[in-house]
C-alpha cells in the first residue's frame, strides 16, 4: 500500500507529510503536479504551502495541475484524499469539498497551537478518532476562514461531515475558542463519501512529543488505516 | 498587428459572506470618525487582453475564463465591462 503526496511548486509540508506518514509505517512516495498516473497508489495527500504562489486565489491554480486529475479520479473511486491547509484550499477550488477558506477573521498570520474537538468519526481522517476528543494541534495560515452558504453548513451538520471544530482546551466549542472566525468553528470537513478529507491545522507536526504533541498522530493513523483499508 | 481587445474582470466578494478586509477597514473608517460608514466592499479587477477583433466572442470568453477561473462561485460574483 503507498499514499502518494503531491508537491506543487510552492508546497512547503510534503516532507512533514512524508516523514509523519513513515511513522505510522506508511510507505510514501512524493509525486510532482506535472504527473499523470497515480494509479500505483491507494491514497493521496495535498500537503500545506503556498501552491504557484497562492496567487489569484489560494488553490486557485493548483486545481489545473495535471494531478489534480488523478486526485478527483481517486477521490471518485473512493480512495482516501487528505488536503491538509493549502490542500484544504484546492480541494475547494477544485470542488471536491464544499465552501472555501478566506482570510482570517483579523487579518493576522495565525502560527498558534490550537485546540480542535472530534466531532463525527464517519471518514477517513477521524475513524480512529472518538467523537469529545479534544486534540491540540498546530494551526499555521493566513486564509483559514471557512465560509459557505447557510445550506451548505445545514447540510454539513446534518451528515456528520463536520469532523473537528475548533474549541478552548477544555472541549467547549466557542466564539472565543474560533481563531480564525470560520463558519460554526470549522477545523476540517469531509466530502459525501468520508473518503475525501480537508483540515486546516497541521497535524502532520504534532507526530511526536518532541514537537510539542503528538495529538495529529490519530488523524493521521486514521488515514493511513483508510488507505490500507482501500488497497485490499 | 491590430490593438488588443482588453476587458476589466471586477470579482466582489458575494453578499452576505464573511468579508475580513472589509469589516476591518469600516472599524478602521469609524474609528478615524467617518461614522457615517456603513459597510466597505473590497474586490478585485483584473484586466485582460486578447488578441483578435471579434469582441462578441472575446466577451464571451473572457465570461468563460472568470467561470473556470478568475472567480470563485462559491464565494464571489463577476461583471465583465469592454474597456
Amino acid at each position: 500500500m503507498k499514499i502518494a503526496v503531491a508537491v506543487f511548486p510552492g508546497s512547503n509540508c510534503e516532507h512533514d507529510v512524508e516523514y509523519a506518514l513513515g511513522l505510522l509505517g506508511a510507505d510514501v512516495e512524493l509525486m510532482w503536479h506535472q504527473e499523470h498516473d497515480l494509479s500505483g497508489f491507494s491514497a493521496v495527500v495535498l500537503p500545506g504551502g503556498f501552491a504557484h504562489g497562492d496567487y489569484l486565489r489560494t488553490g486557485a491554480i493548483a486545481r489545473f495541475s495535471p494531478i489534480m486529475d488523478e486526485v478527483a479520479r481517486m477521490a471518485k473511486e473512493g480512495l482516501p484524499v487528505l488536503g491538509i491547509c493549502n490542500g484544504f484550499q484546492i480541494l475547494c477550488e477544485a470542488d471536491l469539498l464544499p465552501g472555501a477558506l478566506v482570510a482570517n477573521r483579523d487579518l493576522n498570520f495565525i502560527c498558534s497551537m490550537v485546540h480542535v474537538r472530534v466531532e463525527s468519526t464517519a471518514a477517513a481522517l477521524t475513524r480512529d478518532a472518538e467523537v469529545g476528543q479534544v486534540l491540540r494541534i498546530p494551526l499555521n495560515s493566513y486564509e483559514g476562514n471557512f465560509v459557505a452558504d447557510g445550506a451548505t453548513l445545514d447540510e454539513l451538520e446534518a451528515a456528520g461531515r463536520i469532523l473537528l471544530r475548533y474549541c478552548d482546551e477544555d472541549g467547549n466549542v466557542t466564539d472565543e475558542a474560533n481563531p480564525n472566525g470560520s463558519a460554526r468553528n470549522i477545523a476540517a470537513i469531509a466530502g459525501p463519501g468520508g473518503n475525501v478529507v480537508g483540515i486546516m491545522p497541521h497535524p502532520e507536526r504534532a507526530a511526536e512529543d518532541l514537537l510539542g504533541s503528538s495529538d495529529g498522530r490519530i488523524l493521521l493513523s486514521s488515514f493511513v488505516h483508510a488507505a490500507e483499508e482501500a488497497s485490499r | 498587428m491590430s490593438e488588443p481587445l482588453r476587458f476589466r474582470v471586477r470579482v466582489m466578494r458575494k453578499a452576505g459572506l464573511a468579508d475580513p478586509e472589509g469589516a476591518t477597514t469600516t472599524k478602521a473608517l469609524r474609528d478615524l470618525g467617518y461614522t457615517e460608514v456603513a459597510a466597505v466592499h473590497f474586490g478585485r479587477d483584473i484586466v485582460v487582453e486578447l488578441q483578435g477583433d471579434d469582441a462578441a466572442s472575446a466577451e464571451a470568453r473572457v465570461h468563460e475564463m472568470c467561470e473556470r477561473l478568475l472567480a470563485n462561485p462559491v464565494i464571489e460574483d463577476f461583471t465583465v465591462e469592454r474597456l
